[in-house]
């Protein structure tokens, strides 16, 4: 098992990664709900507009998706100085901007799974709940959230996945420094680049397929649960 | 309480347009299924928001056009069963019984909750999940969730439409307890006659989005004749009834009715006991002397009030018998020949066989 003993460098990039990928799935999930909503339910002039603008970056290529996100993040960006400036809050190079770049490619697919729960809703029940007394806020709260919730946590874990896997918006976003923004696919890549770096590539990607392999056995047991709780 | 209604809704297919009041214990709206009556009573739930509507409940006001007032459904604390019960899924059996009660103010609860799982025989259910349940457990938590918030008003949605015969007559029973017992009014929706004859106080009779006739039971439901033909077949009158003797060796139980004595097949009703019964205008004959030698027991003697002409050959004659009215409907043809006309004495004639308690 020595090989398997990782470097100071690595743990960075793992710890780093699932940092990242978890602040990502954490911060998306209110607006994800919340647009999943509007979108489920609500009908609007635009709304294709927002479906489109919610599912470009699943389309785009990543290293795209990247380049705007650094146009209009970054120090110089728009909303990136305003931010700066009004909040100390600065992505660009820092692993906050990781983060951003991973909630930005994950939302589409967190958005979809929640969407597609939201839908399978009786809306009946909620009428049910409303003649009990129960506003809106309420039934929201007590019954559309707890039959929505294994639609959450497959949103979630998609979400988690897609972080954990994002390179080429990252990349171009906050590049690759080691410590900050070098999350487990950059690491992987600078490895293959060098020469003698094969061992470290391959224990990063014994230990990517540990960390997803990981998340979907979690995802599973938490659904299943929920799902039991649900339907029984 | 006083329940008024007047609203007014277009759909696709068929025009709402209905006014009543109601102020019986159980208010029952009547009518073939498709003539709009559970939208009516989805407008009182504020679950459907017609193009018009004026809705009061005693001094509330649920909606009203000329102020644009409109309650949303869950500050009306009106309670509803629905024909699918809707329970919530995620929760138990005790958990869905204290939902509402949950949202209803503690100065305005009076249901006991130990009192309403008792009438509805509850407790065995309450740690079980919804998916756990027969369809007729499940109606019974769903109209014990219903009372359990303290409504002003409980709402019954064709609540054994989707019950078998069995389950239908475990729960009526229960719906009877409901109105006898328990303070609160309902509003009951069925298509089914026997339902209607068996629970209503009052009825709102409703056909292609219209009131048709309303008022106590005992008035409307002669006038189903004119409801259309598939309510007309079980048109006739309802008779409050005591036991008054049982004939063992000939299975034949005698009841005082307003009417006279009735006599029924099998045992109906303790001594002590009261009981509907049920003759439809079809099964009443009409004799201008009094019959002998004929085989039905129960013969009337009685006086033609009025008669109304009905679509095809026949013809509706309300007869006074006693201190009460029969329904008998027989062919034009027969009328005249036998001359009837208002102020005739008669005598109506119903085949043991065919007097029967609604609902059998």
């Amino acid at each position: 098992m020595a090989w398997f003993s990782l470097s100071p460098e690595e743990w960075d990039a793992v710890r780093l990664s699932l940092k990242v990928a978890g602040v990502a799935m954490v911060a998306s999930l209110p607006p994800g709900i919340a647009i999943a909503m509007v979108l489920a339910r609500k009908e609007f002039w635009g709304k294709s507009l927002l479906n489109g603008l919610v599912h470009l970056p699943l389309v785009l290529p990543p290293v795209v998706t990247g380049y705007v996100l650094l146009l209009t993040f970054g120090r110089r960006g728009p909303v990136g100085s305003f931010l700066a400036e009004n909040f100390g809050l600065v992505f660009s190079f820092r692993w906050t901007g990781a983060a951003l770049a991973c909630a930005v490619m994950g939302f589409p697919l967190m958005v979809r799974a929640i969407r597609l729960s939201i839908e399978a809703v009786d809306r009946k029940l909620e009428d049910a709940a409303a003649t009990m007394g129960a506003s809106p806020s309420w039934v929201f709260a007590t019954v559309t959230l707890p039959l929505i919730l294994p639609g959450i946590i497959a949103g979630m874990i998609l979400c988690f996945a897609k972080a954990m896997g994002e390179f080429g918006a990252t990349i171009t976003f906050v590049s690759n420094i080691p410590g900050e923004t070098q999350t487990l696919p950059s690491a992987i890549y600078t490895y293959t680049q060098v020469p003698g770096g094969d061992a470290h590539a391959l224990r990063l990607t014994a230990v990517s397929v540990v960390i997803s392999l990981g998340a979907l056995l979690v995802s599973e047991f938490f659904a299943r649960r929920v799902g039991t709780r649900v339907a029984q | 309480m006083t329940l008024s209604v007047s609203l007014k809704h277009r759909f696709a297919d068929l025009t709402l347009e209905v006014a009543f009041q109601g102020s019986g214990r159980l208010t029952a709206l009547f009518g073939p299924s498709g003539c709009g009556k559970t939208s009516v009573i989805n407008a009182i739930a504020g679950l459907l928001r017609p193009d018009r509507a004026t809705i009061t409940l005693d001094g509330t006001t649920f909606a009203d056009d000329g102020a644009g007032t409109w309650l949303p459904p869950h500050c009306r604390r009106v309670g509803y069963v629905f024909q699918d019960s809707r329970l919530l899924p995620h929760l138990t059996v005790k958990q869905n019984l204290r939902y509402g009660r949950w949202f209803t103010a503690p100065a305005e609860r009076y249901a006991d909750e130990a009192s309403v799982v008792a009438l509805l025989g509850l407790s065995p259910l309450l740690d079980r999940k919804p998916a756990h349940l027969s369809g007729g457990e499940k109606q019974r938590v769903a109209i014990g969730r219903a009372l359990l918030q303290s409504p002003r008003l409980l709402l019954m949605d064709e609540p054994l439409a989707s019950l078998d015969e069995a389950r239908k007559l475990e729960i009526l029973p229960y719906v009877e307890r409901l109105r006898d017992e328990v303070k609160v009014p309902i509003v009951y929706v069925s298509h089914t006659l026997s339902e209607v004859a068996r629970l209503a106080t009052d009825v709102v009779l409703m056909a292609k989005g219209r009131v048709a006739g309303a008022g106590s039971v005992r008035d409307v439901l002669p006038q189903l004749a004119q409801a259309g033909d598939e309510l007309a077949q079980d048109a006739g009158v309802l008779l409050d009834a005591r036991f008054k003797d049982f004939d063992a060796a000939n299975e034949l139980t005698t009841l005082a009715s307003p009417a006279g004595d009735v006599r029924v097949a099998g045992r109906l009703a303790t001594p002590g006991g009261q009981c509907r019964v049920h003759i439809r205008a079809a099964d009443v004959m009409l004799a201008t002397t009094r019959p002998q030698e004929i085989s039905a027991l129960n013969i009337f003697e009685g006086e033609v009030t009025a008669i109304t002409e009905l679509p095809g050959a026949a013809l509706e004659v309300r007869i006074r018998t006693g201190s009460c009215f029969l329904s008998s409907r027989i062919t034009r043809f027969s009328a005249s020949r036998l001359g009837i006309a208002p102020g005739k004495p008669v005598f109506a004639v119903v085949k043991t066989m065919q007097v029967r308690p609604p609902g059998r």
